[in-house]
C-alpha cells in the first residue's frame, strides 16, 4: 500500500518526553470503518506515539472520516 | 420503503404538480414559465416555450383564447393573468421562423384527411415525432386560409404551412371516401386521422368516436375535429395524434390519459400575503414591451412549498419533500458508493411541521425516523451523527445521575416527579426547589431523575431506546406506579407512549391545582410564548403552561407560528447533534422570530434559543428565579462538561440532603488539578470533547509518562482513547496543576507503525 504523505503531519518541534526520543517521519497505519491507510506521521520509535496535529485531526482527517462514514 | 410505498410517499406532495392554468389549458402550455420569461423581456426563450407545447404556435398563439384564464389564481387577487395578450406580444417580436427537428423517421405513415387546425395539429404532432404523414385537404387551414375573412395576419399559416411541408408533411387535394376506401386506406398506412370539420364522415357509417381515444369501430382510424375556439381544435387534433402513435406501438389506447385535456391541478398555493394587482388593460394593437413584462410580471408563479417556507431545514437542502423522499429511497437502496443523504436523513428535526402545514400530509419526520433506523440496523448509520448524544443519554441514565426514590420516608409513592435530563443539566437548583414545593403539597411525591430515551428514539436506535425504557418502566413499578409529573413537554410524550398505562400529567398542571410559590406571584411581566414542537399536537399541555403563567400575573403574547404550527428550536431529531451550523442556524431564525422577552417550558428550547439570541427564559426562571443569577432571561447556557456535572451534583445533593446518604467517592481523574483557557472550553464545547475526556487524557499520561514536549515554548501534549474517539490535550504542568490550553479528537485509530 502506498504511504500518504500530508503537509500537516510536520513535527514542528515537538519531541517525545518520556522516551526523549525526536519524533521521526514514519509510515503510520490509521484504520476506520474497515478501512486502513498507511500515512506518514511524527512518529517516536521507542514507545511508538504518533503526532496527529490539530489541523490534520481537525481537516483532512475528520473530512476522511465523514466520506467513510458515508460509505 | 419500497417502490410502490416511494410512489405513494411521492404523491403526497404536491410541488410538482403543474400550476392550475397549466392544467386548464387543453394543450398545457407551462404559462408559469412564460411568464417569468415574459417578465424578463426574453421574448425569444418565452417564444421557445409556446413552440415547445403548441403544434402551430404561430396561428395558435394569435388564435387563443386563453382557458387559463378562468383557472388563473390571480383572478382572486386582481384579475388573471391576460396570456392571449402575452402570447400574440410574444409571436409579434419573433421573427425568426420556428426550427423544428424532428425526431429520427420511425418507418410509420399516418394518412391524415382534412385540413383544418386538428387535422393540421394532428400531423404537425406526428411529423415532429418522425411519422410520415399524408394530408389531405381542399384548403389546409380551411378558413383561416381565406385571404379576406381570416382571423390571422396574412403569411404566418402560410409559413406554418410551409415549415409543415419542410418537415415531411405531403400535402395532397382532398379526397372523399368511402368506408371501403377507408379500410383500404388503413391497409396502406398505419394510422388514419379524420379531421371531420372538412371531411365529411356520414358516408363512414360509423358511431361517434370514443370520447377517451377518438377511436372507431375500424381499429386504427381516429376521428378528430370539434367545432368552437381554436385550441379547443388543436387539442382534438393532438389526441388523436397520440391515439395514432398509441395503436401503432401496440400500446394500450386509454391507460395514463386522464390528464390530456383539461383537468384540475393538485396543487396547493397559498394566497395569504399575495397583494392584488389589476391586470394591465390591453390597448387596441396589443401590449408594448413595458406593459407586457408588467402583465407578465403579476403572475404569482404559483408553487406550494409550505413546508419550505417554515423549515430552515427543507430550505437548506435545496428542494422539496418530493424530491427528499427520492434522494432517501436512494439512499435506503444503494450497495456500493456514497450514502449522499444521510446528512439530509439526520438533519430532520422531526418537528412535525411539515405535515401540520402540507395540504397532502407528507411527514418528513415519519421518513427520516424510518430512514435512520433502517441505517442504524443496516450498520451504516454515521458513527459521529448521534454517538454523543447517545453518551450523554447514557450518562444521564447511569450511576452518576440517575436517582429512583419515593419522597424521604415513605416507602412508596403516589406521584413522582419526572423533571426531565435537560433541565437538569440547564437549572439543577430550579429542579431542587420545584421537588421541595412538590413534597409539601403532595407528601407522597417520589423523583425519578433520567432521560426518557428521547435521543435513542430520535437516532433510530430502537434497542437502546427499548432498553431505557424498559430500565424507566422497572423504576416506576417499583416504586407503586405513581402518577408522572413531567416538567419537560419531550418527556411527557415519550413516557406517555412508553408507559400507556400510566397517569401523566404536566408540572404546570400540578402546580395549578395544589399551589403555585408565593413568590412567583403578581410577576407583571409581558412575554411572548414560544411552544416546543413536543407540544405541537398538546393543546392540553400548551394551554396549561399560559394559564399558570397567567395565573402568576404574566401578560403573554403570541407569535404567528405558535400552538401547532410552532417552529423547532433546532434540538429537536438531534439536529444540533448530527449537523451543528444547521442547528445553530434554526435556533437563530426562531430566536429571531420571537420579538421582546420571552418564555418556553422546555428546557432545551430555552437553552437553544438563547444561544440562537432571544431573550429568553423556562417557565421555571419565573416561578422558581436564582437570586445569584438576576437576570433569569439572559442566564449563560452551561457547555456540555456543566451539564452533566449539574446532573451528577444534583443527585448527589438530594441524596445527602433528604437521605442522608453519602455521595460516590469522587473518581481519580476528578481529583486532578485541572483548569482551562478561555480559548480550550469554547473549542471543546465546538468539538463535543468534555472535561472529563481531558482529564481522562490527563490522568492516562500521568501514570504512563507518555507524553510530547515541546522544545520551544515547552508545553506538553497528552493522548488516550477511552472508547471510539482518540483525544489530543495540549497543556503545562507545574508541580502537579493542569493548564489547558488546547483539545482536539479523531475517530480514525491510529494502528501503529508500519516500519
Amino acid at each position: 500500500m502506498s504511504v500518504i504523505r500530508v503537509p500537516e503531519a510536520d513535527a514542528g518541534g515537538w519531541s517525545c518526553d518520556r522516551c526523549g526520543e525526536e519524533l521521526k517521519p514514519t509510515p503510520v497505519n490509521l484504520e476506520y470503518m474497515d478501512s486502513r491507510f498507511t500515512v506518514e506521521l511524527p512518529f517516536c520509535a521507542k514507545c511508538g506515539i504518533a503526532l496527529i496535529s490539530e489541523e490534520l485531526a481537525m481537516g483532512k482527517m475528520l473530512e476522511v472520516e465523514k466520506l467513510l462514514e458515508d460509505k | 420503503m419500497d417502490q410502490a410505498g416511494l410512489r405513494k410517499l411521492e404523491a403526497q406532495c404536491v410541488q410538482e404538480e403543474p400550476p392550475s392554468c397549466t392544467a386548464e389549458c387543453p394543450l398545457h402550455v407551462d404559462a408559469r414559465t412564460f411568464c417569468t420569461l415574459m417578465n424578463e423581456g426574453n421574448w425569444s426563450k418565452a417564444w421557445g416555450i409556446l413552440t415547445r407545447t403548441l403544434p402551430l404556435p404561430g396561428v395558435l398563439s394569435r388564435l387563443c383564447h386563453g382557458p387559463c384564464m378562468d383557472a388563473c389564481l390571480r383572478s382572486k387577487k386582481g384579475g388573471a393573468i391576460n396570456l392571449p395578450a402575452l402570447e400574440r406580444f410574444c409571436a409579434v417580436q419573433v421573427t425568426k421562423p420556428v426550427r423544428s427537428i424532428p425526431m429520427p423517421a420511425k418507418g410509420k405513415r399516418v394518412c391524415v384527411l382534412g385540413g383544418g387546425l386538428a387535422g393540421l395539429s394532428a400531423a404537425s404532432d406526428l411529423v415532429r415525432k418522425g411519422i410520415k404523414v399524408v394530408l389531405h385537404s381542399s384548403k389546409p387551414g380551411l378558413e383561416l386560409a381565406e385571404a379576406d375573412s381570416s382571423p390571422l395576419p396574412s403569411g404566418i399559416l402560410e409559413s406554418e404551412l410551409e415549415r409543415l411541408a419542410k418537415l415531411g408533411v405531403d400535402f395532397q387535394p382532398a379526397i372523399n371516401v368511402s368506408r371501403a376506401e377507408c379500410e383500404s386506406l388503413l391497409e396502406e398506412f398505419d394510422a388514419v386521422v379524420i379531421d371531420r370539420t372538412e371531411q365529411d364522415i356520414a358516408p363512414l357509417n360509423l358511431d361517434e368516436p370514443d370520447a377517451v381515444t377518438l377511436g372507431t369501430s375500424l381499429p386504427g382510424l381516429f376521428i378528430a375535429g370539434v367545432e368552437g375556439e381554436p385550441i379547443f381544435q388543436a387539442a382534438s387534433g393532438r389526441k388523436a395524434a397520440l391515439s395514432s402513435e398509441r395503436f401503432m406501438q401496440g400500446a394500450s389506447m386509454v391507460a395514463g390519459r386522464d390528464r390530456e385535456g383539461s383537468y384540475e391541478s393538485l396543487l396547493h398555493t397559498n394566497l395569504d400575503g399575495v397583494a392584488p394587482v389589476d391586470p394591465v388593460a390591453v390597448p387596441e394593437d396589443g401590449y408594448d414591451v413595458e406593459q407586457a413584462k408588467a402583465e407578465a410580471g403579476r403572475c404569482i408563479h404559483c408553487e406550494c412549498l409550505e413546508c419550505v417556507k417554515h423549515c430552515e431545514y427543507l430550505e437548506q437542502f435545496g428542494s422539496y419533500p418530493k424530491v427528499y423522499a427520492r434522494q432517501i429511497y436512494n439512499n435506503q437502496t444503494i450497495v456500493m458508493g456514497t450514502r449522499m443523504a444521510n446528512s439530509l436523513i439526520n438533519s430532520c428535526t422531526l418537528c412535525g411541521l411539515c405535515e401540520t402545514l402540507c395540504p397532502g400530509d407528507f411527514s418528513m419526520e415519519d421518513l427520516c425516523l424510518h430512514a435512520r433506523r433502517d441505517l442504524v440496523e443496516q450498520g451504516h448509520m454515521p458513527q459521529s451523527a448521534h454517538e454523543f448524544a447517545l453518551r450523554d443519554m447514557n450518562f444521564a441514565n447511569g450511576p452518576d445521575c440517575s436517582l429512583a426514590r419515593s419522597a424521604p420516608g415513605t416507602k412508596a409513592s403516589t406521584h413522582l416527579f419526572f423533571p426531565g435530563c435537560q433541565l437538569t443539566a440547564s437549572r439543577p437548583d430550579a429542579v431542587r426547589s420545584v421537588y421541595d414545593h412538590l413534597r409539601h403539597n403532595i407528601p407522597g411525591m417520589g423523583i425519578m431523575l433520567r432521560c426518557c430515551g428521547a435521543p435513542a428514539e430520535w437516532s433510530g436506535q430502537v434497542s437502546e431506546y427499548d432498553r431505557a425504557i424498559s430500565e424507566l418502566r422497572s423504576q416506576w413499578e417499583s416504586l407503586g406506579q405513581p402518577e408522572i409529573v413531567c416538567a419537560c413537554p419531550t418527556c411527557q410524550g415519550m413516557i406517555r407512549s412508553a408507559l400507556p398505562g400510566a397517569s401523566v400529567s404536566s408540572l404546570w398542571q400540578v402546580l395549578q391545582d395544589t399551589g403555585l410559590p408565593e413568590s412567583a406571584k403578581n410577576v407583571g411581566m409581558e412575554l411572548t410564548v414560544h411552544d416546543p414542537c413536543t407540544a405541537r399536537h398538546e393543546p392540553e399541555l400548551r394551554q396549561q403552561a399560559r394559564t399558570m403563567l397567567e395565573s402568576v400575573g404574566a401578560q403573554l403574547n403570541e407569535v404567528e407560528m405558535s400552538g401547532e404550527l410552532t417552529e423547532c428550536c433546532g434540538f429537536g431529531g438531534l439536529l444540533a447533534e448530527a449537523n451543528p451550523k444547521l442547528g445553530s442556524d434554526v435556533a437563530k431564525r426562531r430566536a429571531d422570530a420571537l420579538s421582546g422577552e420571552v418564555v418556553t417550558y422546555c428546557a432545551m428550547c430555552r437553552d437553544m434559543l438563547s444561544k440562537g439570541g432571544a431573550r429568553i427564559s423556562h417557565v421555571l426562571d419565573i416561578l422558581f428565579p436564582d437570586a445569584a443569577v438576576g437576570d433569569m432571561a439572559a442566564r449563560p447556557v452551561p457547555g456540555y462538561s456543566r451539564r452533566r456535572e449539574n446532573r451528577a451534583h444534583l443527585r448527589e445533593e438530594l441524596l445527602r440532603d433528604l437521605w442522608q446518604e453519602p455521595g460516590a467517592p469522587p473518581k481519580p481523574y476528578d481529583e486532578l488539578a485541572v483548569s482551562f483557557s478561555d480559548a480550550a472550553l469554547s473549542v471543546m464545547e465546538e468539538r463535543r470533547i468534555l472535561e472529563s475526556d481531558v482529564r481522562k487524557t490527563l490522568l492516562h499520561s500521568r501514570d504512563t509518562g507518555q507524553r510530547l514536549v515541546h522544545k520551544e515554548t515547552g508545553r506538553l501534549r497528552a493522548t488516550y482513547r477511552p472508547v471510539a474517539v482518540t483525544y489530543w490535550v495540549e497543556f503545562e504542568e507545574k508541580d502537579g496543576e493542569y493548564f489547558v490550553h488546547n483539545a482536539w479528537c479523531h475517530r480514525m485509530r491510529v494502528a501503529g507503525g508500519a516500519a
